[in-house]
């Protein structure tokens, strides 16, 4: 035992004597796991340019807002925008991110990829349990031509509180009168039916394993474990398919001007080629940091990643910002951020 | 001459030992009661972090079944009732299995195979659990689905009463995959210890039994099991305490629904589970719940254990009577 | 009348012994299985890149920074919790037999030892993290020495639960020759008692070891994790079992090879700390006898 004890000494003695030589700063970020992918793509890409060291850990966004008001971390991130009180009270300024899509999610024989179409009342039914088969009347409506097998839908939920189910329920709630009295929205709602599987991999394992089921996963997540998703009436009654340009267009149609931080949720958008349940994620900093260099290095990379990050977000299939919303953003920094 | 010195040396060395024997002792104490320290800490911390939803809703808590994030109403008696049945479900597979794997390994298998044999299982304690719950996720719960599952339903599932715990539509998940992926993790925590037990048992007193013809079964049934009894109790303390307090593995393949069901072939919750799947992204009261439940953790597995050492109790004086 | 008798005894006897061995040989199916998936699911990303690249490269990257970080932290873990457990298993079987004292803080160790992790890892966010952020002003938050802590609060009961049962299953016989010759009991506990259950006390350290190295939960408001590598104790530190976590979330399937490579690591870790451990332990034994 001794010797672990000395061996652990010399290791720390060691570490302590290298961790002198580091002189580029090392920020830390804390918070949704939605972004991870593309935040920790921007950081390595953002070292090698610059040398300081974004630390993004994806411990949820309830952690991620808990730790900024603890003022361990230098940014959190969060899936649901803080309103403009509770910013007030703890000091705070919140900004969006990068937009993603969320896709319901299926498996049914015969029935291939993006040959479901659904809207928002009919998803509802099925999550609410009260459109219980596949060939229901509703469904079939939306689909002509399709063959909907006459077999009972196994409903697949997200079991771990997320920004997904947020943005998903907040979706529903819009849409359906019914669901907003009887479950409402949340990052963890009492579901009324189905199963839940815990994470993106939890919902698509499930849905792939169990014939006859839906359930809703990240856009990017569909898209790379080949798992069959449906086409959505949006809130301009037409019929888009979940993408890039569907979710740009959420993003470029919402009405951020009007909105005091940022605190818009992106959901059923107006604009006619908007995908109906895109979603983005708020970088929440504290407006007079104590550690202020840290600060500036944090709005250094999110300024570099929001101007210079689109391809590589593409590539995770995120969309950038729009160029305006950009601006937007920038010129809020510049009003609130002391740096 | 020489034997005075040889006095005041002893005397030396005996005021020197008992100085240390008590330096000793006292390093000792001090050791335990950081034992009692952390999980006093431990539980007073959740117990502070819980208390506005365990204090501040009279017994609706603890009375409740109704769990809703949307509407901050928190009942924990799903998470209970799941942690209870899954934990239940473990320790009735995994300590028959685990007695028999340390018989193997102490009286049956050859001694070349004994060592290799004994480390393989103690590294299914390696593997992390949340290996065990993406194996659940991506092959176990596939399996229970298609062939376990219908099997249940089909022959225990007609039975009357008992049928109720084993209906159910083949979904693969539920409390009874739980129970089995526990009681996987947990055979090698409580096999490892009735194995190093079992070899303390000194040799002559099996020899004599071997040597009065009895048959290996008799020796480990009638010498070994109850020369070994309070540290094989030991074990099994060992495993379900993991089993309460694991997280990982179960919430992969539990399904995690707040709603009761008689059926083990349902899906429910527990309370790490519940703990593991919802903190994250939980603010205000419902972090709040999450604590509470934290702290119902301890109180349950304080309650398990009374019951366990209450029965430990009872049967050594029925055996005292006989 | 007896052969009816023997031959009962014997069926028993030959029934046991087949079901015990079936049960051995399930548990080995078992872990043949899981180590298969957990195999042929991580094959794609076991190769040098795994262990010379960072996490922070996502999609090219690997574990090195979450292997160093996780070496440094079960180390220091285990240097915490075994010194201290041990000793603390020594108090309960020699000196505090049918105490009180000895009673609760057994009982209490046995709660301990099913606490959900992530508790224990909030207990130390509020008692060491949060302090630490106040003391230094910020400059050190999260750290890997309060992962370490987190870890060893884990390990801790393993080792308390299976020392006290090893010295207590130590022959009395030995007690009294040792303390007839007048060895003082600090003396009889370390040098005849321990070496006497080593072998147990080992097992008990290597299932604590087993049991903290795939702990993710109570590290994330501890050591917090990194994408870069670190060494420094007081520095915000990567472990396997949090880059796992991270890997199965991600989109891509690519990134779950990496996860089930880290699952196959962490596996061989214990399992090369066991071997090794034994093998110095029966050398030990060997020299002495």
């Amino acid at each position: 035992m001794f010797n672990f004890r000395k061996i652990a000494l010399a290791v720390g003695v060691a570490a302590a004597g290298l961790s002198l030589h580091a002189t580029a700063a090392d920020v830390t970020g804390a918070g949704s796991s939605f972004v991870y992918p593309v935040l920790s793509k921007w950081s390595a890409t953002f070292a090698e340019k610059t040398g300081n060291h974004v630390n993004y850990q994806s411990i949820g966004s309830g952690g991620g807002i808990a730790q900024i008001k603890a003022d361990t971390v230098d940014f959190g991130a969060s899936d649901k925008p803080l309103d403009a009180e509770e910013l007030a009270k703890f000091g705070l300024g919140q900004f969006p991110s990068v937009i993603g899509g969320i896709v319901p999610a299926y498996n049914i024989d015969g029935v291939d990829s993006g040959k479901l179409v659904l809207d928002g009342k009919v998803l509802a039914g099925i999550f609410l349990g009260s459109i219980t088969h596949w060939n229901d009347a509703a469904i079939a409506r939306l689909n002509p031509g399709v063959k909907l097998p006459d077999a009972k839908i196994t409903v697949v939920h997200r079991s771990d509180g997320s920004g997904t189910s947020f943005n998903f329920t907040n979706y529903l709630s819009k849409v359906s009168p019914e669901w907003k009295t009887k479950v409402g929205e949340g990052t963890a709602v009492r579901w009324p039916a189905g199963i839940g599987g815990k994470g993106n991999e939890g919902v698509a394992a499930y849905v792939k394993q169990v014939k006859n089921s839906i359930g809703y996963v990240e856009y990017a997540y569909a898209l790379k474990n080949n798992i069959g998703y449906a086409l959505m009436d949006n809130a301009a009654g037409k019929t888009v398919k979940p993408g890039n340009a569907s979710f740009q267009a959420a993003a470029a149609t919402a009405d951020w001007a009007h909105a005091q931080d940022f605190n818009l949720i992106m959901t059923n958008a107006p604009g006619a080629d908007a995908w109906p349940i895109t979603a983005t994620t708020w970088v929440i900093m504290v407006k007079q940091p104590k550690n202020a260099a840290n600060s500036k290095v944090v709005l250094d990379f999110f300024k570099w990643s929001l101007e210079n990050g689109q391809a590589q977000a593409q590539e995770l299939d995120y969309v950038a910002l729009p160029a305006a919303l950009v601006k937007q953003i920038e010129a809020y920094w510049q009003a609130q951020f002391k740096h | 001459m020489p034997t005075a010195i040889a006095i005041e040396t002893i005397c030396r060395r005996n005021a020197a030992d008992a100085l240390h024997d008590k330096l000793f002792r006292g390093v000792l104490r001090v050791c335990a009661l950081l034992v009692l320290a952390a999980l006093l800490g431990a539980a007073l911390s959740t117990l502070w972090g819980g208390r506005e939803v365990l204090f501040g809703d009279g017994w609706h808590f603890l009375t409740s079944a109704q769990w809703n994030p949307v509407e901050n109403r928190y009942g924990a008696w799903a998470p209970i009732y799941g942690t209870l049945v899954t934990s239940c479900i473990a320790i009735l597979i995994a300590v028959p299995l685990s007695f028999g794997i340390a018989l193997f390994l102490t009286e049956i298998a050859p001694l070349w195979l004994r060592t290799p044999v004994a480390t393989a299982i103690e590294l299914l304690a390696a593997i992390p659990s949340i290996i065990y719950g993406m194996w659940g996720l991506f092959v176990f719960v596939p399996f229970m689905a298609n062939h376990i599952d219908p099997l249940l339903d089909s022959s225990l599932g007609r039975l009357p009463l008992v049928g109720a715990l084993f209906r159910g539509p083949p979904l693969g998940l539920g409390l009874l995959t739980a129970g089995i992926v526990l009681a996987i993790m947990i055979v090698p925590f409580i096999s490892s210890v009735m194995r190093e037990v079992f070899q303390t048992v000194p040799a002559r007193l099996k020899e004599s039994a071997y040597a009065l013809g009895s048959t290996t079964w008799e020796v480990v049934w009638d010498i070994i099991l109850p020369y070994t009894r309070q540290a094989v109790i030991g074990g099994i303390f060992l495993g379900l305490g993991r089993a309460l307090g694991e997280t990982m593995a179960v919430t992969f393949v539990l399904g995690n629904a707040y709603d009761f069901s008689t059926s083990l072939l349902m899906p429910g919750t527990s309370i790490s589970s519940s703990i593991a799947n919802e903190f994250n992204e939980a603010v205000g009261l419902h972090r709040s719940a999450l604590i509470a439940l934290g702290f119902l953790l301890f109180v349950v597995t304080f309650v398990v254990l009374l019951i366990a050492r209450w029965m430990l109790r009872s049967l050594k004086r029925k055996e005292g009577n006989a | 009348m007896s052969a009816s008798v023997y031959r009962r005894r014997e069926t028993k006897n030959v029934v046991a012994q087949i079901l015990a061995s079936s049960a051995a040989l399930l548990a080995l199916v078992f872990l043949a299985w899981i180590l298969w998936v957990t195999v042929s699911r991580g094959v794609h990303a076991i190769g040098v890149p795994l262990f010379t690249r960072i996490t922070a490269y996502a999609d090219q990257g690997g574990l090195a920074n979450a292997m160093v970080g996780s070496l440094i932290m079960d180390l220091m873990a285990i240097a915490l919790c075994a010194p201290v457990g041990v000793l603390a298993g020594a108090h309960l079987a020699e000196y505090a037999r049918g105490t009180r004292l000895g009673e609760t803080i057994r009982f209490l160790n046995d709660i301990l030892l099913s606490a959900p992790s992530i508790v224990l890892g909030l207990f130390v966010y509020v008692i060491f993290v949060l302090p630490m952020t106040a003391l230094t002003n910020g400059t050190t938050t999260f750290s890997a020495l309060a992962g370490s802590i987190a870890l060893a609060l884990i390990g801790l009961p393993v080792i308390v639960r299976t020392t006290d049962e090893m010295l207590q299953l130590v022959p009395s016989t030995l007690r009294e020759a040792a303390l007839s010759l007048g060895i003082p009991q600090w003396k009889l506990t370390v040098q005849v008692l321990m070496r006497a259950a080593g072998s147990g006390i080992l097992t008990g350290v290597l299932l604590a070891l087993a049991r903290l190295a795939g702990e993710t939960a109570p590290l994330l408001f501890t050591a917090f994790g990194n994408n870069y590598m670190t060494y420094s104790p007081l520095a915000k530190m990567a472990s396997v079992p949090a880059a796992i976590y991270q890997y199965t979330n991600d989109p891509n399937p690519a990134m779950h090879a990496i996860a089930w490579a880290g699952a196959l690591l962490i596996t061989l870790f214990v399992l090369a700390l066991s071997l090794l451990a034994r093998a110095l332990f029966s050398r030990k034994k060997t020299s002495h006898d």
